[in-house]
């Protein structure tokens, strides 16, 4: 078991044919993941790396049955990719582009909110279930099955946080990008319920970030709802106020969205905190 | 992106939304030549820096001639001008706007910002203005009124009068109010701001409604569907080497630490500050490298680095994953050569091509401390930046 993606999800790539869609599809392909298709508008009809590619998401959905999309489109026209999906009735949309436009997203998710899609991402590195299928641009080979779900804001830091818990022989149930941005599909709220309903996985990393509210809404979440144990690391607690740390929505605009005051909150839950990121593999090790 | 606040309002004259008559100046002369077209008896001079707080740190003046505009004029154009928002070393204004004067009845603050919780544009407004609303929001949250507002409906009127009424406003000046606040939201959504700040808003004694200051911030990810806000960057407002780096698609910060940081992925950078202090150490800088880093762009990322004197030692910390630990490794050596490295480098290399890397690190023949984890490559840096490694 596991959540959201397994050995039966069939992926179709938006923006197959780009460099980028077609590295990091590939390799997802290579991973083991069932990649039936590919849309690229204006291509329909040629076989990309022997992937049939669509004109249209809904002629993929229909022609392929797939119910996984992954967006490789580039910022501009990428919130355009995501309502397509949504309109073809694709269940799981995760879509890795970086800098899409804040007001391209609001309404992105208001409609979002009326369908029955799950959007994961803008912004983020996807998703895998180790062994089973990987849909993102995570490097496959680090992980390893198991029963701990991680969820996080940040790419290259889950890989770090997954890499310790492999190290460890540790495994992974599902590892979720949830995305830098602001507004996103899926939070971590989300994420955790359904790592509380998933019965092979036992306990949860949660890798947050400065700026907004999403750990602390998650906290009080877990107190009130959650039996797995969660570990929390939250990154920037070095950083500066009123400056954007990279990603568009790690930024601390008050005195409740610093890491400390995340902290704070996450420990009065009763969720065990790693202060540091070299620590992640060892206090989820405690806690199991 | 920031723009000035004369810029902002002559924004806002273009979306019908109501400000003071006025224009920018840049030189004493300039100023009075401004303040004898607007007329009138009484100008208020401020100085154009993109921060906060400018009147208390004596940036703001009222002038009740014509040589006092020119007097005031003289003197903040040139100041080095700290605010809570500047840092100690404050900034060097070059600018300032003249603007007619008003009688002030009443101040009110309004705010355009996106409520992260529902990812919905949210329209705020508080009776009193002219205040830090952080500190309201803190300390009496409750006297913020907040209303979200439906992307598919956009701005309606009943968003305007349930905010204007919030705040006990009544017959004409309501109408005005509303026909303010929807301008301002016609204008944070066409141009897609991130935020919207009218910090005061003023009601005049004679019952009209007017942005006394005004702060607009823009979503950088949008840019490239707005050339005209494009062309408003002030690049002295901006750090020269963060806009460098942002042209090689390199997000860096500086920092008043002396550990350079190269990172990939903007979690871990952090991530790696944090763990520097965490070990006694200080960072010099934020860096993300991005995952579409060629060699020549990590050349770059270090040269910018370097840039900064304070640097004693600089830890590369890059977990593989779109980005190959290869390119890093040839961007690396690369710079250590054509910039002759005297400081000691610490390198940690994980994920994709990860023994390629290091193969290629140990076979330069350059001295680079190689670190196992993410815990190792901080001790050693902090220890390399106190000299003790």
């Amino acid at each position: 078991m596991s959540i959201l993606v397994n050995r039966d999800s069939r992926l179709i790539t938006i923006g197959l044919t780009g460099k980028q869609g077609t590295f990091h599809t590939l390799q997802s392909r290579d991973y083991g993941t069932n990649v039936v298709g590919g849309v690229t508008p204006g291509k329909g009809g040629m076989v990309h790396e022997g992937i049939p590619v669509y004109n249209s998401t809904y002629q993929a959905v229909k022609e392929t049955e797939a119910n996984v999309a992954m967006i490789f489109v580039p910022p501009k026209f990428a919130a355009d990719s995501i309502l397509e999906s949504i309109d073809a009735g694709v269940e799981l949309i995760i879509a890795i582009t970086e800098g899409i436009p804040i007001n391209d997203m609001v309404k992105v998710k208001s409609v979002l909110n009326n369908s029955k899609s799950r959007l994961i991402g803008p912004n983020c590195p996807g998703i895998i279930t180790p062994g089973e299928c990987k849909v993102g641009i995570m490097p496959g080979h680090i992980h390893m099955p198991g029963s701990v779900g991680v969820i996080s804001r940040s790419g290259t830091l889950t890989y770090e946080a997954v890499y310790q818990l492999t190290q460890r022989d540790i495994g992974q149930s599902t590892c979720v990008g949830i995305g830098g941005d602001p507004v996103n599909g899926t939070n971590f709220i989300d994420c955790l319920e359904l790592f509380e309903k998933d019965k092979d996985t036992e306990a949860v990393i949660m890798i947050g970030e400065i700026g907004g509210s999403a750990e602390t809404d998650a906290a009080k979440w877990i107190r009130d709802n959650m039996n797995k144990p969660v570990v929390s690391f939250i990154a920037g607690a070095s950083a500066p106020k009123g400056k954007r740390m990279g990603h568009a929505g790690a930024i601390i605009s008050g005195g409740d969205d610093t890491a400390e005051a995340k902290y704070k909150v996450l420990e009065e839950c009763g969720i065990t905190i790693a202060k540091s990121p070299a620590e992640l593999g060892e206090k989820l090790a405690s806690v199991l | 992106m920031n723009v000035h606040e004369y810029q902002a309002k002559e924004l806002m004259r273009k979306f019908n939304i109501s400000v003071l008559d006025g224009e920018v100046a840049k030189t004493a002369k300039e100023a009075v030549e401004v303040a004898k077209k607007l007329g009138g008896n009484i100008w208020v001079v401020k100085a154009q820096i993109h921060a906060g707080g400018r009147g208390l740190g004596g940036g703001v003046k009222l002038a009740k001639s014509l040589d006092e505009v020119e007097q005031f004029a003289k003197e903040i154009i040139g100041m080095q001008l700290v605010t809570h928002q500047t840092g100690p070393e404050g900034k060097k204004v070059q600018k300032v706007l003249v603007e007619a004067g008003c009688d002030i009845a009443q101040e009110y603050y309004f705010g355009i910002v996106l409520d992260r919780d529902s990812g919905k544009i949210t329209m705020m407004a508080c009776e009193e203005g002219g205040v830090n609303i952080e500190d309201v929001a803190h300390n009496t949250p409750e006297r913020i009124i907040k209303v979200r507002i439906d992307p598919a409906t956009g701005f309606t009127p009943y968003v305007g009068r349930k905010l204007a009424f919030a705040i006990g406003l009544e017959g004409d000046t309501m109408k005005k109010c509303v026909k303010f606040l929807s301008g301002l939201y016609q204008l944070y959504t066409q141009k897609d701001c991130s935020v919207a700040e009218i910090n005061p808003l003023v009601v005049t004694k004679q019952g009209d409604v007017i942005a006394l200051d005004a702060k607009l911030n823009f979503d950088e990810n949008a840019l490239f569907r707005h050339p005209d806000i494009e062309e408003l960057r002030d690049p002295t407002e901006e750090s020269a080497d963060e806009l460098e780096a942002s042209k090689f698609g390199l997000s860096y910060i500086s920092l008043d630490g002396n550990i350079g940081c190269l990172v990939n992925g903007a979690g871990l950078a952090m991530a790696t500050m944090d763990i520097i202090k965490i070990f006694g150490g200080e960072p010099a800088n934020f860096l993300d490298v991005g995952g579409g880093a060629t060699k020549e762009t990590v050349e770059k990322a270090f040269k910018i680095i370097l840039n900064d004197k304070n640097v004693k030692a600089i830890l590369v910390n890059i977990f593989g994953g779109i980005m190959k630990c290869d390119i890093i490794a040839e961007g690396i050596i690369a710079a250590a050569k054509s910039l002759d490295l005297k400081v000691p480098l610490i390198v940690r290399l994980e994920g994709t091509n990860v023994s390629l890397g290091k193969k290629l690190l140990q076979d330069s023949g350059l001295a680079i401390t190689a670190a196992n984890d993410l815990a190792d490559a901080a001790k050693k840096a902090v220890s390399a930046a106190k000299g003790e490694l």
